[in-house]
């Protein structure tokens, strides 16, 4: 059992920082995304692990033992790419077999152990085949069957999905669902800007932004009740609306709205935040009235932008009979529950 | 570049070949055209034999080629350690370090080959290391020379390898030396091969550097073609030229049907 552990981890290229003092601990046994936009640091943190950058400062551990100064081939750590990087001159049997013969596996014990990691993922048909030879989807199956074959303790993913279409990433999602079932004990962190992957796969998620960690928490504690504006419009797309805290709720532009203001004192300012997918069309509760400024069919759903007293407000709603012209008059609507009321000053830790 | 229109490619082609014959094709055609003769004062040679090939394959200019295959392989098999080996530990350096690196293999090839000859003679001419009237001092020379080219063409196939091939074999726990055997020369011996056939080639027509070198026993056929042609026998040296070309070629086209699994890339 190994879990992985950044503590206080700060990376620097030529000056910049691109990894502000980090600290994170991944459970043994946890699946921890790590989201952002890309030029976050997130796959530097990644990289911290696997031991291809240097911190300038503090230690990573894994297995509680410290790795900061071991070179990357005594971490003991699998690792997938984006870009699979399996060996072209290489079978994909010699590719999974290449940790186990690096670290000289018994001979005995290698077919076995290669047979077993390509069952695994679904490739043992395609033992002969050179990588050239298998699609991208199958590529990543094989790089997943190469750093499982190890047995690592930890296994570090960096944005494996993303060279990969849409139907086969859904797919490779529920697959690495199913293999984390099955290998419970291993600890992986996943690298990726997509925030379905991070909610769907995650046990944690921790969201990083411009070199430093914003926000950390279950997905559904990072959906439903995000701490900061980043997270909130990150993860889920929120509307974040400026609004003055009030006895019985907020003020947003001059009109009062029915929320829960949690411990935040009247008058303070404060960030609302909705979800898209939460806010309906007609009249209801904290009704917001504006005009349609932009409207765009997603086949299941509506995305509306309307402008309400020169705010965007983005409504996704189920497919419309009637679509609603740009300029017109429409009202919008959120139940009290739907919303949360960020403190300002968070926003920007 | 595409050409569209029909005119345009005709025009294309019409401006290769009246490149590319006056300068590559028509002088390489008459040396072969003067090989076969034994008079040339007209606009065509005259008086076809076969008689200097005769000559070309047995004797002294058997022994010359033999000499030039020998110190070719010889020469392009250090080079092609020597250069590789340079060329790995430069793409491991800092900036700095590699642009030093870099210059002084550039060396052997910004200076004249005949100083480089000069420079060689003088510094083994004398023991401790004395190698002057040795085939080795020969085979140096064309080494040092030929280098320059190998850690060139090996260093930039360097820097088109990604650099994930390598961190996944780290992370599959492969050690560095692990890493080079089985990962990166591999993926690197299609460019090792053409630098390997490059050398080949340099060091089989290397004429100034070896004119300050050779002992009478170890003399390359370019020398001896020089040597023949200055004496006049200007037909028989031809024949010797062209033995000499298709010897070059023949090896060049051996070296580049060695296939490897990294070419199918």
């Amino acid at each position: 059992m190994s879990g992985i552990r950044f503590d206080s981890v700060s990376v620097a290229y030529a000056g910049n920082t691109v990894l502000d003092s980090l600290d994170l601990t991944v459970e043994p046994g946890e699946v921890m995304a790590l989201l952002g936009p890309s030029g976050s640091g997130k796959t530097t943190a990644l990289r911290a692990v696997a031991g291809f950058v240097r911190p300038v400062a503090g230690r990573v551990l894994i297995g509680g033992r410290d790795v900061t100064a071991l070179p990357p081939h005594k971490r003991g750590i699998g690792m997938v790419v984006q870009q699979y990087a399996l060996f072209p001159h290489m079978r994909v049997e010699e590719n999974v077999a290449f940790g186990l013969r690096a670290q000289k596996a018994p001979k005995a014990e290698i077919p076995g152990r290669v047979a077993e990691a390509l069952e695994m993922t679904g490739m043992a048909s395609y033992a002969g085949r050179y990588p050239r030879e298998l699609s991208g989807g199958q590529q990543q199956r094989v790089a997943i069957a190469r750093a499982l074959a190890i047995r690592p303790g930890v296994l570090l993913l960096d944005e494996p999905l993303s060279a990969l279409d849409a139907q086969l990433r859904s797919g490779m999602l529920a697959e690495l669902a199913r293999l984390h079932r099955e290998l419970p004990d291993v600890s992986i962190l996943y690298v990726t800007h997509d925030q379905v992957e991070a909610l769907t796969l995650a046990d944690r998620i921790a969201v990083m932004d411009r070199a430093r960690l914003r926000d950390c928490g279950t997905p559904q504690e990072l959906y439903r009740a995000p701490r900061t504006e980043f997270t909130a419009s990150f993860v889920g797309n929120a509307n974040l609306l400026p609004v003055t805290v009030a006895d019985g709720g907020a003020v947003f532009e001059g009109r009062g709205l029915e929320v829960d203001r949690g411990g935040a004192a009247p008058g303070a300012r404060a960030t609302l935040c909705v979800r898209p997918h939460l806010i309906g069309l007609g009249e209801g509760p904290n009704a917001l009235r504006g005009t349609i400024a932009e409207v765009q069919w997603r086949g299941s759903t509506h995305r509306l932008y309307v402008n309400v007293d020169g705010h965007r407000v983005k409504a996704d709603l189920p497919e419309l009979r009637e679509t609603p012209a740009l300029g017109d008059e429409v009202t919008l609507h959120f139940e009290p529950r739907d919303a949360v009321l960020l403190a300002a000053g968070v926003s920007d830790g | 570049m595409l050409v569209h229109s029909k005119t345009g490619r005709w025009a294309a082609w019409s401006l290769f070949g009246l490149l590319f014959l006056p300068l590559f094709a028509l002088p390489l055609l008459v040396v072969v055209a003067a090989s076969f003769s034994t008079h040339w004062s007209g606009a065509f040679p005259s008086g076809p034999t076969a008689g200097n090939y005769a000559s070309a394959v047995r004797g002294e200019s058997l022994q010359a080629l033999t000499t030039s295959l020998v110190t070719a392989l010889v020469a392009s098999l250090l080079a092609l350690t020597v250069g590789s080996w340079a060329a790995l530990a430069a793409a491991g350096l800092k900036r700095r370090g590699k642009r030093c690196l870099d210059a002084l293999f550039m060396l052997p090839v910004a200076v004249p080959s005949v100083v480089v000859g000069l420079a060689v003679l003088v510094a083994f001419s004398k023991p401790p290391l004395l190698l002057n009237g040795t085939s080795s001092i020969v085979i140096l020379a064309h080494t040092v020379l030929v280098t320059a080219f190998a850690y060139q063409s090996v260093s930039a196939a360097i820097l088109r390898l990604d650099p994930a091939y390598e961190q996944a074999a780290a992370s599959l726990g492969a050690r560095p030396a692990y890493v080079l055997c089985r990962v990166k020369l591999p993926l690197l011996l299609p460019s090792l091969t053409a630098a390997a056939g490059l050398c080949f080639a340099l060091s089989m027509g290397e004429l100034s550097a070896t004119m300050m070198l050779y002992p009478p026993d170890w003399m390359p056929l370019p020398v001896r073609i020089f040597t023949a042609t200055d004496r006049g026998s200007l037909f028989s040296g031809s024949a010797v030229a062209v033995v000499l070309m298709a010897t070059t070629l023949l090896v060049l086209l051996a070296v580049s049907r060695i296939r490897t699994r990294a070419t199918y890339r």
